[in-house]
């Protein structure tokens, strides 16, 4: 198989098992995250796959080939690492060339190919700088270079953004998906941000106490939670409690309809506070009569906080509502996610 | 308020004077031209001239810097690869609180008892071979045991700044570990190697409790030189050396500091 296979990876730090029998398939070409909070193991993960750490048990396997034993040096992995790690003592350009020099490349080589990495992150003007001399998010471009120049199978970023401000960050991580779709290659990535996370990924993997609890697209993820923990780690939602029987789901606050029968009796339904929709008139299904007791203006659109419930829904700037509004909500079946638990 | 402030400036004021006033009369009579007085009788560089002149002093100073350069080279080398080897071999835990109590043992013990023991040490030693007769090589070894602690102490805590993160990134760029000591680790540990090899050297510059417990006859330092001719009497020559060793202190304690600074300023 093309790609990286993680089967069965275990490791644990004196009583904390970090990782708990992790097993996933990332293909080649893929932008893979690792999506959760911090202390989930998801940067233990990545480290055993970058050879940094060794796993307790389990195998990792590269484009078919066994690496499980291999230490970094002899893995076609590189890393950009969460504080960047560049070297302070040499400039941009031989910071770059590292990689290709240890190697023992020739000189030539090493020249062309440092500056091709260098000018395709428009950082041909830097050679000359040391770190010290760059800003946050060059320093963030020179350790992609450096990572990027000895053309890694997989590339692998811990947390990159964490040390940008807001605005930079929201521009880079478009970039970062725009370069690895232009170069094809494998990147995995480890975030605790959400929205980097739906942003840049083809697949998203959430991490929870050393496991993965959810796997898939960035919309499969957000749309359909499976549980209570992916559902409030990703954006935020309404979550309701009751039992299922005679066909619907009875709650405190009414009776829903659901697209599919649950597959258990008593458990959670999860909607999302944007699906949720205004309506003038009750609504053929699943409507739900409320009263506004809360306003939150953000600017791209409101916040609303309604009793019974409470249940939360964001609408957009213009609907004209205020607190003490009785309105019809529709939660209309297929917005609903069935939880596992 | 400002009564407070006045009362600060005075105690700072007169506790510095308390520090330097003698250094700078030790220095003021080095320049008098008067042989026992202790009135100004004019300006003089003859206590100078005299120093170079005399064979004991000269025979001295060179003891003083053989021992200085011999034992801080071995040291700083000894130092060096003791603290790499404490911070980067992944020692357990409770090692490393071993390994700082044992490096700080040669720092805070009082230098008398060191050289007690060095005494007892080379006393043994002596019964296997006469080479450990009191005298220059003694002198090295013994000044070699208490800097490399002190070069280890220094070079550690520059290890610790530079973090591990960097030679990771190293090793995932494919550098062995060789390459990785020259290009990385030790470029970025120069700036504490070179502190930490100025430190011994002032350290053995000065050193006179241990150089006194294991020097031979032929050994003699400047330290153990002013030591013994202050007690027959102290003549202006004597204020000259000493002026002159302080100087060397001094610019070694100032370059020193430059290093230090310039490391914490990256």
């Amino acid at each position: 198989m093309k790609g990286l296979s993680l089967q069965g990876i275990n490791k644990t730090f004196g009583k904390v098992h970090a990782v708990r029998d992790v097993s996933k398939d990332i293909h080649s070409g893929e932008f893979f995250t690792l999506l959760g909070p911090s202390g989930c193991g998801k940067t233990t993960l990545l480290r055993m796959i970058a050879g940094l750490e060794l796993q307790d048990s389990g195998r990792i396997i590269l484009d078919g080939e066994d690496i499980t034993g291999l230490p970094a040096i002899k893995r076609h992995i590189n890393t950009v690492f969460q504080s960047y790690a560049l070297f302070p003592h040499l400039n941009i350009f031989d910071n770059v060339a590292f990689g290709l020099r240890s190697r023992k490349v020739p000189g030539a080589e090493v020249n062309q190919r440092v500056k091709d990495t260098l000018d395709m992150l428009e950082l041909g003007e830097m050679t000359k700088r040391f770190p010290h001399q760059l800003s946050g998010g060059q320093c963030q471009r020179v350790a992609l270079a450096r990572a990027l120049v000895n053309e890694p199978k997989v590339l692998l970023l811990d947390e990159p953004m964490s040390a940008l401000d807001a605005k930079l960050r929201a521009q880079v991580q478009i970039e970062l998906r725009r370069l690895q779709q232009k170069l094809g290659q494998t990147f995995i990535l480890v975030t605790h941000d959400q929205d980097e996370a739906l942003i840049v990924s083809d697949r998203i993997a959430v991490m929870k106490d050393g496991q993965i609890v959810q796997y898939g697209t960035p919309a499969e993820v957000y749309d359909f939670p499976k549980n209570r923990f992916v559902a409030e780690f990703l954006g935020s939602a309404n979550l309701f409690e009751g039992t299922y029987k005679d066909g619907r789901f009875h709650t405190a606050i009414g009776i829903f309809e659901l697209e599919k029968p649950p597959p258990w009796e008593k458990g959670l339904i999860a909607i999302r506070p944007e699906w949720i929709r205004i309506s003038d008139t009750e609504p053929a299904k699943n409507g739900l009569r409320a009263t506004v007791t809360e306003i939150i203006y953000r600017g791209t659109n409101l916040d609303i906080s309604l009793n019974p419930g409470p249940v939360r829904l964001r609408t957009s700037t213009y609907s004209r509502i205020k607190i003490g509004d009785e309105l019809w909500l529709d939660l209309a079946p297929k917005e609903i996610a069935v939880l596992n638990g | 308020m400002k009564k407070i402030n006045l009362l600060l400036g005075i105690s700072a004021f007169s506790t510095m004077a308390f520090l330097y006033l003698p250094l700078m009369a030790v220095a003021f009579f080095s320049v008098n031209d008067s042989k026992y007085g202790l009135e100004w009788k004019g300006f003089t560089l003859d206590w100078y001239t005299k120093l170079f002149e005399n064979e004991l002093i000269l025979h001295a100073a060179w003891n003083t810097l053989v021992l200085a350069l011999v034992s801080t080279l071995v040291s700083t080398f000894l130092g060096t690869i003791l603290a790499i080897g404490m911070d980067r071999f992944p020692w357990p835990r409770k090692m490393n609180a071993a390994f700082d109590m044992i490096m700080h043992l040669p720092v805070i013990i009082p230098d008398i008892i060191f050289a007690a023991a060095m005494v007892v040490a080379f006393g043994f030693l002596r019964t296997l071979a006469p080479v450990f007769d009191p005298g220059l090589l003694n002198m090295i070894i013994a000044h070699i045991t208490f800097q490399t602690a002190f070069v280890a102490l220094v070079v550690r805590s520059r290890l610790a700044g530079i973090g591990k993160e960097i030679e990771e990134a190293a090793r995932d760029l494919y550098a062995d570990t060789t390459y990785m000591l020259m290009k990385v680790t030790l470029p970025l540990l120069t700036p504490g190697i070179v502190a930490g090899a100025m430190l011994a050297f002032t350290l053995s510059l000065d050193d006179f409790v241990i150089s006194f417990f294991t020097a031979g006859p032929d050994s003699i330092t400047l330290p153990l030189y002013i030591y013994a001719a202050v007690r027959r009497v102290v003549t202006p020559q004597i204020h000259a050396l000493s002026t002159l060793v302080l100087l060397v202190t001094i610019i070694l304690v100032i370059c020193m500091e430059r290093i230090t600074r310039r490391v914490n300023k990256k």
